[in-house]
């Protein structure tokens, strides 16, 4: 275990762009942190040029404290989850267990008995002898995780492990993700595009917007106290509702746009603002109610049991101290 | 109706492909004096296939042609394999400019070559020796060796390549331990044209052997006539019996062989 400390971190490709541009993060030892982002935001580059698998154009990568910067991947021990699991399919579970033990020249009984004490810690005992095409999608996910944890590395990078599972099993192996990093210990950067997983999974969530750190904190504050439009709007589901402050009958101000919580928008049967229910998606023990309130769309979060009709007349309700205000050109968060 | 027309086109098929090769079968079946006729030799004989052993140094023809393609397959392999995983997963500058050149190289006609090639090969002291074809061989079926296999190489998952990476392993041990034995079936078929090719070739092997115990198979038939005598049964008999090494090779690997040469037309 160790920590892993990125600094003025940049990357840039040969057509220009940056994927990466000046990141600054730093990550405890044994801190379970998150990057998370839309597709193309460069999060899957902070992990290859964490592992190595890409030289940095400038910026400095710490492990432990160490400058690794210049090291090959093998020198850096960090170990890899990758989203396509990349098992060796030659090889058959034990072997893929073995793999990185065997390349380090572990030996034999000190091996086995690491293969067989990781097949346990993640119930694949019974496949050791099976080859990856013989296993289900779960499985096959579990020996990946194996293949990191069999090394006890200085870090474990995991780039969206998840997006290939089913949704059930996705929620069965996050928690089983989050048990693992309680009881095993380890620092373990995580990069997912999932808000969920991003939410209940982290120590920290470091939030990237084209390339830069947008928001770093606990999940918690990203979503109750986020510095932008953007943060503001990744996390939450259904997504956070913005509109000029008229349309919720504010005074008007064309610099500023405000933000409410779906959770945060009552509906109830009377009142000054009244809209138009556009569209309702009952979720089972809650409902999301869209309302057309002149030009904009709110989406408000009700209970489960609201019976409104598409067409009817909805009175909308909410509590100021919700209000988020953001400036309309920056999008950033006002006081 | 669709069925006939499908039965009609398979035995044009196989009537084409096979069709010379049973002929040969036959001609050299034929005792003397049938040879000029058309219809099933009426007196089947194996006396041709005997006498081409005799009084020549066939056998040790086809051992020269055995280690002239095994040489030069293996030898195409290991550079091939080699510089096809380099191309195809380490950043190698003006890789397409380099692959262009490796095509080029192929493209020479044999015959505009050979000169050249000859003095090359006699200046080096290779000229009647086997490694004085093994040399030229190579050089000729490696482009194809390079294409094939790079293809190969970059139909594996690059996350394999990675993963190896970060387990431990330097570029060349991800090669060695996962990249290769994936590649296999790419060895396999590779492996298989660079062979044939080699049995095969017959301008080179004229012109840079000499002595009759350091020709391949196709000098050695081609020579089997000589200015009063056109011994078509013997010759016919040879050629059988030097295709049947590349049938056999074919048929051990049939399934190998297709699983590489229709591997990369889908994504699976």
């Amino acid at each position: 275990m160790a920590s892993v400390t990125l600094e003025n971190l940049s990357k840039q490709f040969a057509t220009g762009t940056f994927a990466v541009r000046g990141l600054q993060l730093q990550i405890a030892d044994g801190e379970f942190l998150c990057l998370v982002g839309p597709s193309g935001c460069g999060k899957s580059t902070v992990l290859n040029l964490i592992a190595g698998l890409e030289q940095p154009t400038s910026g400095t990568v710490r492990i432990g404290g160490a400058d690794v910067t210049d090291l090959d991947p093998r020198a850096r021990d960090v170990a890899m989850v990758f989203q396509s699991y990349a098992l060796y399919p030659h090889l058959d579970v034990r072997g893929n267990l073995a793999f990185p033990l065997k390349v380090a020249r572990v030996e034999r009984a000190q091996l086995q008995r690491r293969v067989e004490q990781t097949a346990a810690l993640l119930g694949i005992e019974g496949l050791l002898d099976r080859k990856p095409s013989e296993l289900s999608g779960g499985q096959r996910q579990r020996v990946a995780l194996g293949r990191a944890l069999v090394r006890r590395p200085a870090a474990y990078l995991f780039d969206e492990p998840l997006s290939n599972l089913d949704a059930n099993l996705r929620t069965q192996m996050r928690g089983e993700l989050k048990k693992l990093h309680e009881t095993m210990g380890g620092t373990f950067i995580y990069v997912t595009h999932d808000q969920a997983e991003a939410m209940t999974l982290s120590d920290r969530v470091a939030l990237m917007n084209a390339g830069q750190l947008e928001q770093l904190g606990t999940a918690r504050e990203l979503y109750h106290q986020p510095v932008s439009l953007f943060a503001a709007r990744f996390f939450g589901a259904p997504t956070l509702n913005v509109c000029p402050p008229a349309v919720l009958g504010l005074p008007a101000d064309a610099s500023a746009v405000v933000g409410l919580r779906p959770e945060h928008l009552e509906l109830s049967d009377h009142g000054p603002l009244q809209g138009r229910v556009y569209l309702v998606e009952p979720m089972g023990a809650e409902a999301w109610v869209t309302v057309e309130l002149g030009q904009h769309r709110l989406v408000a979060r009700c209970d489960g049991s609201v019976a409104l009709k598409v067409g009817a007349t909805a009175a909308l309700r909410f509590d100021p101290a919700h209000l988020r205000w953001f400036d309309a050109a920056t999008g950033k968060a006002r006081g | 109706m669709k069925r006939l027309g499908l039965l009609l086109a398979m035995t044009a098929a196989l009537t084409f492909c096979v069709g010379p090769f049973l002929w040969q079968v036959l001609t050299s079946l034929r005792p003397e004096t049938e040879q000029t006729r058309l219809a099933l030799p009426t007196r089947p004989t194996l006396q041709a296939y005997a006498e081409v052993f005799e009084g020549r140094a066939f056998a040790q023809v086809m051992l020269n042609s055995f280690a002239v393609a095994s040489l030069t397959t293996l030898l195409c392999l290991a550079i091939g394999a080699l510089a096809a995983f380099a191309l195809a997963r380490l950043p190698v500058p003006g890789r397409g400019a380099l692959l262009a050149a490796a095509l080029g190289a192929s493209m020479f006609p044999p015959i505009a070559t050979v000169g050249p090639l000859f003095l090359l090969i006699r200046a080096l002291g290779l000229r009647d020796q086997l490694a004085g074809l093994v040399l030229p061989y190579a050089t000729f079926a490696l482009p194809l060796t390079l294409w094939v296999l790079t293809a190969h190489f970059r139909q594996l998952p690059p996350d394999l390549y990675r993963a190896a990476r970060i387990d431990g392993c330097t570029p060349f041990a991800a090669f060695w331990r996962v990249l290769l034995p994936l590649a296999a079936p790419g060895l396999v078929t590779t492996g298989l044209l660079v062979f044939i090719f080699s049995w095969n070739e017959f301008l080179y092997a004229l012109t840079f052997t000499s002595s009759p115990e350091h020709r391949t198979v196709p000098v050695a038939i081609a020579l089997f006539a000589s200015e009063h005598a056109e011994p078509w049964a013997q010759i016919a008999a040879a050629s059988v019996i030097v295709t049947l090494p590349l049938v056999i090779l074919t048929l051990a690997f049939q399934r190998r062989l297709v699983s590489g040469l229709t591997a990369g037309a889908v994504k699976g």
